[in-house]
């Protein structure tokens, strides 16, 4: 349960930043922990206290498995928030190119 | 197994990597491969719209059979109403893709413009055509990340600043979508949209169904701009190209949003009337805030933006009362006729909204404004130009011969029916707000005296913008033709019985 609860914890502190920081590159970071956040809970449903990696053994059937399909989701998302983070810092090297700087409250061209 | 189906996935997501390839080292042939690539997409939809009829088809991707009846696979499943919603996606990015052909001049690298655009196609079929729910999140973050970098693509102040808002927004959709994956996988131990319904029938937490109702609904809520997350919306669709903007307006939004909202709501988890009430009022305000926002706008593109997001509220509310309705089990032929209404006011919005930022980029290609202000006389410099946009404007507002004016009527006498005549009341006053602002638009732009200082005359767009916009509107005309009865029946009722039957999808897929 604990572990929930810091997967909890770690979601709203990724969100405190993304709310709070005005700096681009922390806002990344603050997305980055976020997502965090969301495959430790994937990697935590699969989870079962005392459970072995998911290979079958003929000789010994009455073995606790983990859930492995949840681990096979988390690799995909990692593999998309790679791609997302990427795409957010290609975004933010462009922004400090045209403003020159990492300040969000300087960077409101689009306003109404 | 229907073999059809992968195609739609396959072909654009392979096009993406050839045109992008070939693009480099043959210059001009990128644009008419994905113009082919689209055409063929355009052919098969409709064909496979015109097969369907009240069946549904599936293909088990690698060709996992199931096990008593359990599904393991991966289903990509065709029905009567996603079939409607591929051949909006295709036909309008196949137009866009042509209508890209003059217009991406203005920018450079065009391989990366059209392998983004087949890559989001990509994406957007595979949402619409999945039957898993991590399958769609996937196919929802490849049609995202590159409608990110789409928006980007001008790379100028405006368009970098509107894509990381959209980015850091759109971000915590996906992570929202992620958890409420993660939080039905938990329960049920599936996947499979049917299989978890059937999970779900045997009996659940009321309170734990309700939150994951609730993270659902507000992280695809995010992906289609309902009212209190709209904030990305305008930014993101006036700062994109316009065949983009036309593509994120036109189909985006319904393809990644509405269409997987009603999936869920209807296909997945049962119709609770708490969330029909919240749903029709997510729709109402959407539709009423969205028309004042637009109303003072004078950027063309943002206008259309805030219009976007309450057309899609009247399509919210429609399909909201539906489902009131439904979960109240009274009237179920009122409850049809309000989601058929929703549905049809959704292709028509697809054509018209389409239509008119492709009319905004056709004006910004020859006058190099998106100002109001600074426009003015173009009906006679751009006679077709103003002649289609007049025929979107009339239809966005409902008036008689068009399109959208059978759709609002329909979702009006829905209300009626249903007794929420405050809500028909508000669906009225919010179209005649529509006619004014479009009032506004067609006099400032095609109208009023010109206010344009530029040296050089201004001409009508090359052929490829011209048969687009042409095109798009004899479609909002012919859409109409939707309204009577007999075509109705073959087209709007089967996508309609499929939400409306809660028990017909889960035994058609659990059955075969």
């Amino acid at each position: 349960m604990i572990a929930y609860i810091m997967c909890f914890i770690l979601f709203m502190v990724g969100l405190y930043g993304v709310i709070t920081r005005r700096n681009l590159i922390k806002i990344a970071v603050s997305m980055s922990i976020m997502e965090i956040s969301s495959f430790l809970f994937f990697a935590l449903i699969g989870y079962i206290d005392g459970g072995v990696a998911p290979i079958v053994d003929p000789a010994d059937p009455v073995k606790i498995y983990v859930d492995p399909l949840p681990q096979a989701l988390v690799l995909t998302a990692i593999v998309i928030g790679l791609a997302t983070t990427a795409m957010m810092m290609a975004i933010i090297i462009r922004l400090y190119r045209k403003y020159g700087t990492f300040d969000i409250r300087e960077i409101k061209n689009l306003r109404g | 197994m229907n073999p059809l189906i992968p195609l739609f996935v396959i072909v654009p997501l392979a096009g993406a990597f050839l045109v992008m390839i070939t693009g480099r080292f043959l210059k001009e042939l990128d644009k008419y491969l994905t113009s082919l690539i689209l055409l063929f997409l355009v052919i098969i939809s409709f064909y496979s719209l015109s097969t369907i009829g009240e069946n549904l088809s599936l293909y088990k991707v690698g060709g996992w059979e199931p096990i008593d009846k359990v599904p393991i696979g991966i289903y990509m499943i065709m029905d009567g109403f996603n079939a409607i919603i591929v051949c909006i996606i295709n036909l309008i990015g196949f137009l866009s893709a042509l209508y890209s052909i003059s217009y991406i001049k203005r920018y450079t690298s065009s391989n990366y413009f059209y392998a983004l655009f087949c890559l989001m196609i990509g994406g957007m079929n595979g949402v619409v055509l999945s039957g898993d729910l991590f399958n769609i999140f996937v196919f929802l973050e490849i049609s995202v990340i590159s409608s990110y970098a789409l928006v980007a693509f001008g790379v100028e102040k405006s368009e970098l600043e509107a894509s990381f808002k959209y980015q850091v927004l759109g971000g915590m959709a996906s992570f929202l979508i992620l958890f409420g994956i993660g939080f039905i996988y938990w329960k049920t131990k599936t996947l499979n949209i049917a299989d978890i319904k059937e999970a779900f029938a045997n009996g659940y937490d009321k309170k734990y169904y309700l939150f994951v109702q609730i993270l659902i609904l507000s992280g695809f809520g995010l992906k289609a701009a309902m009212i209190p997350f709209h904030a990305w919306l305008p930014d993101a669709h006036s700062s994109a190209p316009s065949p983009i903007s036309a593509m994120l307006s036109g189909v985006f939004i319904k393809a990644v949003g509405i269409y997987v909202i009603l999936r869920l709501f209807f296909n997945m988890f049962t119709v609770s009337e708490e969330m029909a009430i919240l749903i029709t009022t997510l729709g109402t305000l959407s539709m009423v805030i969205g028309v004042f926002l637009a109303i003072g706008q004078w950027d063309i593109k943002r206008l259309l933006a805030y219009h976007s997001i309450s057309q899609m509220g009247y399509v919210i509310l429609s399909v909201g009362i539906g489902m009131i309705l439904i979960s109240r089990g009274s009237k179920p032929e009122i409850a049809a006729l309000a989601i058929t209404g929703g549905i049809f006011h959704l292709i028509n919005h697809a054509a018209f909204k389409g239509l008119l930022f492709l009319n905004a980029g056709a004006i910004e290609y020859s006058t190099g404004t998106r100002n109001l202000k600074e426009m003015g006389g173009l009906a006679r410099s751009m006679p077709v130009t103003s002649a289609t946009s007049f025929i979107a404007s009339m239809s966005i507002s409902g008036v008689p011969p068009f399109n959208g004016f059978f759709s609002k009527l329909i979702i009006i006498i829905a209300a009626v029916m249903a007794k929420f005549y405050l809500l028909a009341a508000l669906a009225m006053i919010v179209s005649i707000i529509t006619l004014a602002s479009f009032m506004k638009f067609q006099r400032y732009a095609f109208y009023n005296k010109s206010d344009i200082k530029t040296d050089q005359k201004i001409k009508e767009v090359p052929f490829p913008m011209l048969f687009s916009m042409v095109v798009l509107s004899i479609i909002c005309v012919l859409l109409s033709l939707l309204a009577i009865p007999d075509i109705r029946e073959t087209i709007l009722t089967p996508a309609v019985n499929i939400l409306t039957d809660h028990l017909k999808y889960t035994t058609l897929i659990i059955g075969q």
